[in-house]
């Protein structure tokens, strides 16, 4: 039944000493390889927020209107695509391969694969900064960019899918060959979740990528609603692609940081399948005060077939924190109600950040998102700040803050490195998550006020009317920038330490962790997850409220929360003007 | 048997939820029924829906018909000639008509001068890119789309001086694109009052 043993014995597996974890030399190539790409394109991106805030910041308004948008579109591109993809294709190598304990297939395309999208992406990098693609990341036809970049773009989406393929393979190849026992982890199942998503993402950007390119060489015609629509189904999907990554990686933190265990394999794994069915009709979110569709259309789309795709995050949101407080309890860690959070590694890098990127992802991100994607709700929220002021707190808080916080256990395992300047990335989290709770917090309150976004100056300087916003917009505005340059520093310190750990570091030697327990983090120490009792009975938790009382305090607050922040916005839009 | 969710769990596990989650999968879930309630019932009972009008259009056609509103309604000065403002003409439709607005790189066009408490349907549409409306400062704000036709019922509430922002970018040009919306108290009687809007 299993494959060949000579084929097998050609891939040098090793065991990865802390966690007993197969690694495969060529999967951690893979993945050294993705990762650096991506921390570049991180950087790029950066830099470029920068630029963008001190733009925006209009006490400062450093750049012209033309680098304004050009730095924007670079911004956007760097972080949104390139950032995040290759840091998920990564993911998907280190979720197949050495979750699995599976030997890598088709090394070669996989290759191929990388050198496509970096191809891709230089294309798109030499069109944005030669002026040849002012457009922004979303490209609305009829703004028009040269053609090399759209063919950009189709190449490193091409390279994405055929590593996502690879992935899938890896899934067969594991199963046939037993490499493990039972079903897959449910990290891994996050990642199959990411992985499909992935799939109908990168079809959505074949669909209206080609058209676009065809039509930028002039050979045919795409209308520009139906633009926005197939583009949504790339634009947004992509941002479901990270939240089952970042959500995959919440249980993989929860594990490595503080043994957290799962609560019931059935329900993450149904709410991973509500994402898959569901979460690709978000396309609908950026079209609520479009003319091309109608009411009906509008309200079962946003609303993700009645918001069974935000029931799969409440899921999530409840089970990780959960998991997290049954397994602190397992251990002993069983006084009051949150005794086990108190007693948690709080100076552990990959513990906060998992703690942030849960919290503000649901907080600010999940309840912003949802009440921002109600069909009336959006006439008083689209195209302005509120909407980066949202994704910010998704995609960075969120999505970014976990792959910082894997990065911190993924440099040990995989680069067997100890972390540089340990001291610094125990506050890492702290920095970046706080600059960016208040920046999205700041950005979501002055588009209350009707700022716009992606523009270069709200104090119309030049137009043929003037536009008085309130000097609240101006203190909000001040607060969003110093937010934003607190995280950015929170982000340069990242790109810092894993730069010099993965290059200029030292080496972990493997079964000596004990001697650096100052450079790396106390999970891989302590192994928490070595540590859970298997078969020990539920713990009691204090009034009678279940086995994770904790838990159900915080998620009552969310409750609340969502349910003030929902109605005060259908408050504020019955002040408008009627329409309908 | 507890494990992690980094380890392949063995045996069975499509076991029955626990009952703290069974409790807060129930109530995300009737929550979920709200949000998703929420939409159709402010489309019977609330006055701000995005419409349903709306038709396709060639920009070149729109543009004409533009152009025609602004010819049939275009407001005088004292001296009885066609009024026009920073290059662009002021309009001031009847009560109850189809009125006419379309953004081009980088100016609204006309500027319109309404009554409080009157109905119109406001036609929105782009000569070239996209375009974003936003009325300000009650932050009212949809997309324009060139070839489509928006058609928005609306009727203004608050008397007074309002701008159009664009808050779609649309080029170098997009912080100079403002249009202008004014809106006269004529005493028309706010339908609101007498138990709710059509």
């Amino acid at each position: 039944m299993s494959a060949d043993g000579g084929t097998v014995a050609r891939f040098a597996h090793r065991i990865c000493p802390t966690t007993g974890l197969k690694v495969h030399d060529q999967a951690d190539r893979l993945i050294k390889a993705h990762a650096v790409v991506a921390t570049v394109s991180l950087l790029v991106g950066g830099i470029a927020a920068i630029l963008v805030l001190l733009t925006r910041w209009q006490a400062v308004h450093l750049l012209d209107a033309v680098w304004f948008y050009r730095i924007l579109t670079v911004h956007g591109m760097n972080m949104l695509i390139f950032f995040i993809i290759f840091f998920e294709m990564a993911v998907l190598i280190f979720a197949g391969p050495v979750l699995l304990n599976c030997r890598l297939p088709a090394v070669k395309t996989a290759w191929a694969a990388f050198g496509l999208m970096v191809v891709g992406m230089l294309l798109v990098q030499w069109m944005m900064w030669t002026g040849q693609a002012d457009v922004l990341f979303t490209s609305y036809v009829p703004l028009r960019a040269e053609p090399p970049f759209y063919l950009g773009v189709i190449l490193f989406a091409v390279g994405a899918l055929i590593t996502t393929a690879i992935f899938m393979a890896t899934l067969v190849i594991a199963k046939k060959e037993k490499t493990y026992e039972g079903s897959v982890p449910l990290v891994t199942y996050g990642g199959v979740t990411a992985a499909i998503i992935a799939v109908i993402t990168l079809a959505h950007g074949a669909a209206i990528y080609i058209p676009t390119f065809l039509w930028s060489i002039g050979v045919m015609n795409v209308d520009p609603q139906i633009y926005r629509l197939v583009w949504w189904g790339l634009g947004h999907s992509s941002q479901q692609i990270n939240v089952a990554a970042m959500v995959a990686i919440w249980y993989l933190l929860g594990g490595l940081t503080v043994g957290a265990v799962v609560l019931n394999e059935k329900v993450s794994r149904m709410a991973f399948v509500l994402y898959i069915l569901f979460i690709s009709m978000a396309s609908a979110h950026h079209l609520l005060v479009d003319p091309g569709f109608g009411p009906a259309w509008k309200v079962w789309n946003t609303s993700y077939f009645m918001y069974m795709a935000v029931l799969a995050s409440m899921v999530h949101g409840f089970t990780v924190p959960a998991g997290m407080e049954m397994g602190l309890r397992l251990r002993g860690f069983t006084q009051g109600l949150f005794g086990w959070l108190r007693k948690a590694p709080w100076g552990d890098p990959g513990f906060s950040s998992l703690v942030f990127s849960v919290t503000v992802f649901g907080f600010v991100g999940g309840i912003t998102g949802v009440t921002f994607g109600t069909e009336q709700i959006n006439i008083i929220a689209h195209n302005t700040l509120r909407i980066p002021g949202h994704f910010h707190a998704t995609v960075v808080s969120g999505t970014a803050m976990a792959f910082m916080g894997v990065t911190y256990y993924v440099i040990p395992l995989i680069f067997r490195k100890r972390i540089a300047f340990y001291s610094l990335a125990k506050i890492q989290p702290y920095l970046f998550a706080g600059g960016m709770l208040v920046f999205s917090m700041a950005m979501t309150f002055a588009g209350t006020f009707g700022v716009p976004r992606r523009h270069w100056d709200i104090t119309f300087q030049g137009a043929g009317y003037g536009v008085e916003f309130s000097p609240a917009v101006d203190l909000l505005m001040g607060i969003t920038a110093v937010g934003g340059l607190v995280a950015a520093i929170g982000g340069g310190l990242y790109i810092l330490i894993t730069v010099v750990s993965v290059f200029f570091g030292k080496p972990l030697p493997e079964g000596r962790e004990a001697e650096f327990a100052d450079s790396i983090p106390p999970g891989l120490l302590t192994r928490p997850w070595t540590e859970i009792p298997k078969d020990a009975a539920e713990p009691e938790g204090p009034w009678k409220i279940g086995p994770v009382p904790g838990t159900m305090v915080l998620v009552a607050v969310f409750l609340i929360a969502f349910i003030t922040y929902y109605f005060a916005n259908w408050k504020l839009l019955s002040f408008a003007w009627q329409v309908g | 048997m507890h494990h992690t969710g980094i380890e392949p769990p063995t045996g069975v596990w499509w076991k029955p939820a626990h009952k703290a989650e069974k409790v807060w999968v129930s109530i995300a879930f009737a929550w979920c029924m709200v949000l998703f309630a929420m939409m159709p019932l402010w489309h019977l009972r609330g006055g701000q829906n995005p419409s349903g009008i709306r038709a396709r259009v060639e920009p070149a056609d729109f543009d004409a018909r533009v152009n025609q509103f602004i010819a049939e309604y275009q407001a005088t000065d004292a001296n009885g000639q066609p009024l026009v403002e920073n290059g662009i003409p002021v309009v001031a439709p009847p009560p109850g008509s189809d009125i006419y607005m379309i953004g081009r790189m980088w100016a609204w066009s006309p500027v319109l001068q309404l009554e409080k408490n009157a109905e119109y349907v406001l036609h929105l549409s782009s000569f070239d890119v996209n375009h974003g409306f936003n009325l300000y400062p009650f932050n009212v704000n949809f997309q324009v789309v060139p070839g489509y036709d928006y058609g928005l019922r609306v009727r203004p509430t608050e008397a007074g001086d309002f701008r159009i922002i664009c808050n779609e970018f649309c080029g170098v040009g997009h912080h100079l694109m403002i249009g202008r919306v004014t809106v006269e108290d004529t005493g028309l009687p706010d339908p609101s009052a007498e138990g709710g809007a059509e």
